[in-house]
């Protein structure tokens, strides 16, 4: 009996080693949406400096769409802007986009400056909308289906292979349903 | 380098001071401001981690923060406050987990650690204490006598 008591702090290491291997490696700040096959919050958001047409929640229903949340003062929006371009160009899925917490202009001249992949575009100054999306950084992107639920959030950056392994086929196979 | 201390002891007393709510933020109820100062503590800042939305300086913490004022000042209660952003943030906004099947083992572990170790400090002292009470055999006595004599206590 004691000759195992011997090996018992051993165990208990292995035990919490392996617990913590596991859990190092995720990532605290990836929180699980609530939105979640839920239907999308109900909104009407005026246009940002420049446009004549908000954005709410209306405009979305019917197709399946990417809701965008960016801001002119997000680094990693610019990393992804080339990205949500190249979407828009090829017609695959309509962006919609909500400019976050920008000050009046600053998001026009943002998007004149790097082009405009967005349909239509609503204005969230204030933020408050973003804690219905449960929004905690940008960029966050939503994947909305005809039904206007929200079916996946992506948190952080379209990368070429987001778009290539995760959001195309998710488009398509809602297209589907 | 001295002339270094007074600043930096400035900075070091008023940096916890920047990130409490501004003067701003104050609501005219001062019930309610109360109330608000207790949720801020006990709901967490999604952006900065272990912080309270109370403790952070983040742009999303005080948008959180209006939200707290806007739901006191709609009439919620503290528990509906908290409900209201959990059902945004999911179980993460709350900076005390609920207890929930998938917190058992958070909430259980110092329990059942509590019971081990106890349990084993009780055997342990138990065994000390029953060591104590045998008697010496005959053989054993012998020997001590054997001993005593030689070093001359007897």
């Amino acid at each position: 009996m004691s000759r195992f008591l011997v090996f018992a702090p051993l165990a208990l290491f292995l035990a919490l080693a392996g617990y913590f291997a596991v859990g190092l490696r995720e990532d605290p700040t990836d929180i699980p949406s609530q939105l979640i096959d839920a239907p999308l919050p109900e909104f009407d958001l005026p246009p940002i400096q420049g446009f004549d047409e908000g954005l709410s929640s209306a405009d979305l229903a019917g197709e399946v769409v990417l809701l965008n949340y960016f801001g002119s003062w997000c680094p990693p929006c610019l990393v992804e802007h080339p990205m949500l371009m190249q979407i828009a160009r090829s017609g695959e899925v309509p962006i919609y986009g909500i400019d976050w917490r920008d000050p009046p202009g600053a998001g026009t001249a943002w998007l004149q400056r790097h082009g405009n992949p967005y349909t239509r575009i609503g204005d969230d100054a204030s933020g408050r909308l973003a804690i219905e999306f449960g929004i905690t950084g940008a960029p966050e992107t939503f994947v909305i289906d005809r039904q206007g639920r929200v079916r996946y959030r992506h948190v952080g950056v379209i990368t070429q292979d987001v778009w290539r392994e995760t959001l195309r086929p998710m488009i398509e196979a809602l297209r589907e349903e | 380098m001295r002339f270094l201390l007074l600043p930096l002891a400035v900075l070091l007393l008023t940096a916890p001071a920047l990130a409490r709510p501004g003067p701003d933020e104050i609501m005219e109820d001062p019930a309610l401001e109360a109330r608000a100062m207790v949720l801020y503590r006990q709901l967490r800042c999604v952006v900065c981690q272990s912080q309270s939305i109370g403790d952070s300086n983040a742009d999303l913490a005080a948008d959180m923060r209006v939200v707290v004022r806007e739901r006191l000042l709609a009439g919620d209660s503290d528990a509906e406050v908290r409900a209201y952003l959990q059902q945004r943030y999911g179980d993460y906004v709350l900076m005390l987990p609920p207890v929930q099947a998938n917190t058992l083992a958070l909430w259980g572990f110092p329990i059942v650690l509590l019971l081990l170790g106890g349990g084993i400090a009780f055997f342990f002292v138990r065994r000390q204490a029953v060591r104590e009470e045998t008697e010496l055999s005959a053989e054993e006595e012998a020997q001590l006598a054997a001993l005593k004599r030689e070093e001359g206590l007897e």
